[in-house]
């Protein structure tokens, strides 16, 4: 079942340059579409800066968009109000980033977790405290850290305490906006792995947002090529590591450090692009280029790349946006 | 709570600012106790000992009128105190209302209150607090209360811009994402962070009005006599200056001990409350 969809989103933000001069408009997001399953894993994987995490706050209803939708079991989030909002923010949550910066300095653990679970009234007042206790322990952590603050904690028990906060009201759907680029590798590992435990244990979905496609590879279901604001390749993940289609994937795939995994089918061997340094420049969403947005990087192009924007064309039963096919 | 801790420790590195903190601590505890200490009794009127100056029975002399003027100082202690703390407290308080919804709100809101602190702040205070007073009665309370809604616009401009920024923080955005209320994420999640500037305005802001009020009473357009405040004490000192200089350089020593206090705990304040700095003591 659908339980997310969204439809041609587009965010476009206004940068004002100087004064009295007019506004440039910054595409962050440009029309895209995609939908999450139940109990499946959407990854989002792209350059910094190409819109993931914009896609991520609209998600979330942090911010509302220029045009276009978003459909939770059927209804536009951006119509909700009163007590269909609170069901929304009941069921859908977020991981951000950079567990420093997501947790109230001046709040202890128990306030900040205890706080989803007083807004939505899911327990008594009497079990708050083994509630919190409870998720504690559901992330890895120990009832001491409770009375902690969060300057006091490592960078990975700060997103244990993010991930529990997020459990804290059962949601269905969690955002992960690149949960694990602001930790050690060894952390990240653990937690991965604690995501994937909870995501059996709790039915989750998740919106799996990262620049990191070792991790998507062994995480998702399917995913989303993000160029510039748009999704220039949809594929299951299986499928994209053997075959990338679209040109900025196998250069996302090329660059990325080598890695080979056990099953040998899913390996990597793509070739090295060899990319002069301005050709590796990300052009500004201020300034998207004509036709195709990837046409100044592409090793690939031909004649209509910088004069035509490409469709989405379906291939094989994969969708991609290139003129190639 | 280790934070308090650090701000601790940050502020004593500062002896200036701790000289200054024990100065405004031993002036509050002073004006607190006033009735107990002061020798006798501030408007009590004595013609044998008129202008009298520093001696024993009199430690700084007496007034115009015979009154003692130590007893006068420790009283008039307890107005300047009133004053700069009602005065600042109401001038918190407007100023984190406005400058809150300002920043929390933005937009169109924002732009129209940010306007009117721009208004506000084009009126030179002193004179509009002059053209008020003189209209209303002249006591502390009016005094306390116009020096309060003429100095909010700098604490106003303080929260607004912390506000800004705060707002576009992910525990802002998480906390919105659990459905918290505007009122949730303004008082519990971004007011308290924001706060640290607004301590350090407040204090600078005391001696402010202190200032103020000194300089109003020594117009005869604040504490009205016989109730001693350091303002008015100077008025008599002015009147009799070629036959009393105690009576002018004691409440302005007064005067300018306080001022300079609550200063060097505003700047102490300000270094130990910076938390760029403070991320650098945590690592």
């Amino acid at each position: 079942m659908t339980l997310l969809k969204v439809n041609s989103l587009k965010k476009y933000f206004s940068v004002q340059k100087g004064f009295m001069t007019n506004p440039l408009t910054l595409k962050a997001v440009d029309g895209i579409d995609f939908s999450l399953d139940d109990d499946k894993i959407f990854a989002l994987v792209g350059e910094s800066g190409c819109g993931k995490s914009t896609v991520a706050r609209l998600i979330l209803r942090l911010i509302h968009p220029t045009s276009g939708e978003i459909l939770f079991r059927g209804q536009n989030i951006f119509d909700l109000n009163g007590d269909s909002l609170k069901a929304f923010r009941k069921s859908v949550q977020i991981i951000f980033q950079d567990p420093f910066a997501s947790l109230n300095p001046r709040r202890n653990i128990y306030d900040t977790i205890s706080e989803p679970l007083k807004i939505h009234r899911i327990i008594e007042k009497q079990n708050m405290k083994n509630k919190v206790v409870e998720l504690l322990s559901e992330v890895g952590l120990g009832p001491d850290i409770m009375n902690r603050y969060p300057h006091e904690l490592s960078g990975g028990q700060r997103q244990r305490i993010c991930i529990a906060r997020a459990l804290a009201v059962s949601p269905k759907v969690i955002v992960a906006d690149e949960p694990l680029s602001a930790l050690d590798v060894s952390i990240q590992a653990q937690i991965l792995n604690l995501l994937q435990e909870l995501k059996k244990e709790y039915k989750l979905s998740f919106l799996f947002i990262s620049h990191d496609l070792k991790v998507v590879h062994y995480f998702s279901d399917d995913i989303g090529v993000m160029y510039l604001g748009k999704i220039v390749e949809y594929a299951k993940t299986d499928d994209l590591f053997v075959k990338p289609l679209h040109p900025y994937t196998e250069l996302l795939l090329s660059s990325a450090p080598k890695i080979r995994l056990g099953n040998e089918k899913t390996s990597l061997h793509a070739k090295r692009y060899t990319l002069s340094a301005d050709k590796l420049e990300v052009p500004s969403p201020i300034n998207i280029p004509p036709g195709c947005p990837f046409h100044p990087r592409c090793p690939k192009k031909f004649e209509p790349c910088d004069k035509v924007v490409p469709e989405l064309k379906e291939t094989n039963g994969r969708l991609v946006t290139c003129h190639l096919y | 709570m280790r934070l308090f801790r650090v701000i601790g420790k940050r502020f004593t590195r500062n002896r200036l600012s701790v000289i200054g903190a024990f100065t405004v601590l031993s002036l509050i505890t002073i004006s607190l106790l006033a009735p107990f200490i002061a020798p006798q009794d501030p408007t009590a009127i004595d013609v044998h000992n008129v202008l009298s100056p520093p001696g024993k029975t009199h430690p700084l002399g007496t007034d115009e009128l015979g009154r003692d003027l130590l007893s006068r100082i420790i009283w008039g202690s307890r107005v300047s105190l009133k004053v700069g703390f009602v005065a600042v407290g109401i001038a918190i308080l407007i100023g984190i209302f406005i400058g809150s919804i300002a920043g929390f709100y933005g937009g169109k809101v924002d732009a129209i209150l940010m306007r009117f602190v721009d208004i506000m702040l084009a009126f030179p205070t002193f004179f509009l607090i002059l053209a008020v007073i003189a209209i209303l009665e002249p006591n502390i309370f009016t005094i306390m209360v116009v020096i309060g809604i003429t100095g909010w616009m700098d604490v106003a401009r303080l929260v607004r811009a912390e506000f800004l920024t705060l707002k576009e923080r992910d525990f802002v955005g998480a906390a919105r994402a659990l459905g918290a209320s505007d009122t949730k994420l303004i008082f519990r999640h971004i007011l308290p962070n924001a706060l640290s500037p607004v301590f350090v305005a407040a204090t600078f802001g005391v001696a402010g009005a202190i200032l103020i009020e000194s300089g109003l009473s020594f117009l005869g357009l604040g504490v009205q006599p016989p109730e001693p405040s350091w303002g008015n004490i100077l008025t008599s000192g002015k009147d009799n200056i070629e036959v009393a200089w105690w009576l002018s350089l004691y409440p302005g020593l007064a005067i300018l001990i306080t001022v300079l206090s609550y200063n060097l705990v505003g700047e102490g304040l300000r270094d130990a409350l910076d938390p760029r700095l403070w991320e650098a003591e945590r690592h």
